[in-house]
Parts: structure tokens; sequence; C-alpha cells
């Protein structure tokens, strides 16, 4: 039971202390091929959610990327097929852009800052690991 | 040669050296606006030009274009556009006869060449702007993915449209698109990185 407590507590201390890196900082979405198709017979396809939440230094590149046959309104670009709009964040905010692809017409994106170590940190991978 | 000396001469060396060696491997550094790959070929149109005289994008190949769409009636997004637009501009030095700033209106009724004119050269003489018949408007509005919708504003109207500004390499690609509210600093590093290019 000790040994337990102790795992958990040096896991604990790991997720709050350790430097939080990444393999890549892209959020990547895509349309895949035949979404128009989809639309055209009356499917409501949905592919980006209407807030979209990056970290400054984890995942703070938006990545829209269109493999459909037709260009596709993505967020705030006209991104033609086979393409990809690449968008860095460097300062945490909300942005909203003009999105037709949205019944609002509107696409947020909340960027958050880095977590710093601590408590924000390990209640950052608490989230991540919980997603 | 002491050996700290040496390890901070090392240090410089590795750090001269890398963005050198990323730019001769092809690895650009990226730009601060979201950007196309790969890149097309700006959609091209011909305008009146708030200088009297046809405003064709395509004639505009061998500058980097900043273009954007607003209209001169607009109270907030156009005007702080226009002026980060030609804060970055005079930030360029020799650099700012590379560049040409094109203001696209999205609402002829009000905004006539010379209205243009009139507009843009407060911010910058060198800008120009473009208006036309609705229908034309409305067609480069669509090739750019621009979105614009005339709404009521007090006694008269506004128009909620899309604020981003497009960047167009020397070569007439459109290479990126900057969100609005980016700072002067941030269209004169892109425009620089293309210029380079």
């Amino acid at each position: 039971m000790l040994a337990l407590v102790g795992v958990a507590a040096a896991a604990a201390a790991w997720a709050a202390l350790a430097p939080i890196t990444v393999a890549s900082r892209d959020e990547l979405f895509a349309i895949p091929q035949g979404t128009w198709a989809r639309r055209m017979a009356g499917d409501k396809v949905e592919i980006l959610p209407a807030t979209i939440r990056l970290t400054l230094g984890v995942n703070d590149v938006l990545l829209l990327r269109n493999l459909d046959d037709v260009p596709q309104v993505f967020g705030p670009a006209l991104i033609m097929p086979g393409q990809s709009f690449r968008l860095p964040f460097e300062v945490a905010s909300t942005y909203s852009f003009a999105c037709t692809a949205h019944a609002s017409g509107q696409l947020q994106v909340v960027v958050d800052p880095m977590p710093q170590p601590g408590w924000p940190a390990l209640r950052w991978r608490l989230r991540r690991w919980l997603r | 040669m002491p050996r700290a000396t040496a390890a901070l001469c090392l240090a410089a060396c590795v750090f001269a050296v890398v963005p050198v060696a990323a730019f001769a491997a092809g690895a650009a550094p990226p730009l601060k606006a979201g950007s196309f790959e790969p890149p097309r070929a700006a959609p091209d149109f011909v305008l009146a030009g708030s200088d009297g005289s046809a405003l064709q994008l395509s004639k505009l190949h061998g500058k980097v274009v900043l273009m954007s769409f607003g209209y001169t009636h607009c109270p907030a997004v156009c005007p702080t556009t226009l002026a980060t637009l030609a804060e970055a501009r005079r930030s360029l030095g020799k650099d700012a006869g590379a560049v040409q700033v094109v203001f696209v209106t999205v609402d002829p009724e009000r905004d006539d060449a010379a209205t243009m004119r009139q507009y843009v050269a407060a911010f910058d003489p060198s800008f120009l702007g473009a208006t036309g018949k609705p229908e034309a408007l409305a067609a480069v509005r669509r090739s750019y993915g621009v979105v614009a919708r005339k709404v009521p504003l007090g006694d008269g109207y506004g128009v909620d449209h899309s604020s981003s500004i497009f960047l167009i390499d020397r070569e007439g690609r459109l290479r990126a698109q900057m969100p609005y509210g980016r700072d002067a600093r941030d269209f004169a590093h892109d425009v620089r990185l293309l210029l380079a290019s």
C-alpha cells in the first residue's frame, strides 16, 4: 500500500515538474475526401469544432488540410484540394474568425499559455490524459 | 586558449552555423501568418484603382502585395489594419518600395475611386484602393474566401467582413493570410522572408 502511494506521489511530482515536450506542435484538422459529396447528399458534416483550444509551446499551430476534391472554406481560409493552411499562434488569447463552415459563422480559437511547473502543469497533463 | 573561452567560441559557432545550415538545406523560417502549402496563384482581377487607372493584380508581379478587404466607413477594423500596414511598410526602410498595399472595398455603394484615394492616402500615399461593380467585387471576394454582409448600423449600415490580410509574393502566388490584430513587426518579418525567397 505504501509503495503504491509512493508511486502515485512520484508520478504526480513528475507530472507537475517535468518539462512539457511534444513531438509536433501541430493541431491537425483535415477535411476527408468525399465531404462535399456527403454535404450535397444532405449529410450535416461537422469537422471543425466551434471552439478550438490550443496551448502555447505544446500545440500552438493550427493545421488545416483539405483532402477533398473541391475548394473548402475551412476556418479562416479558403483551402484548395490537396492544400494545407498552417497558422501559428504566439500570444495567449481568444481569437475569433469568420467561418462559413459553422452555423454561427464564427470559429473561436482559444490559446492558453504554456502551463507553469507545479499545479498548472499537473492539471494540464491530467486533462490531456483524460481527453 | 582557456577552456571557458574555447567553449564560448564553440557555442558562438554553433549558433551562427545552425541557422545558415537550416537555410541552406531549404528549411526557410516559418511565416508568422497562416501559410498555404503548396501556394496557388493569387486569383487575378481587374478593378477600378483609387489612382484613377485600372488595377490589375497580376500587374503587381515583382512586388510583395499585402491585400485587405474593407470599407472606408469601417469604424475599427479597417483603420487599424491600414495603420498597421503603414507602420510595417515604414519599418522596412529601403525594402518598402518592393511592397504594395491594396485595399479592396466591400462597400461599392459608398466607396468610389475618389473616396478610396482620399481614405488610403491618409495612411500611406503609396497605398492603392480598389473598387468596382458589386458583382465584380463579389467575385473577387469569392475567389479569396472573403465574406461580407451588410448590417444595420445606427441610421445607416455597416458591413461585417473578413478581416484577414493576404500576402502575395513577387511571383504572384498567394502565400499566406495574416489574421486581424497582428503586430506590424509580424508583417515586416513575413515581408522580409517573402522578399528573400
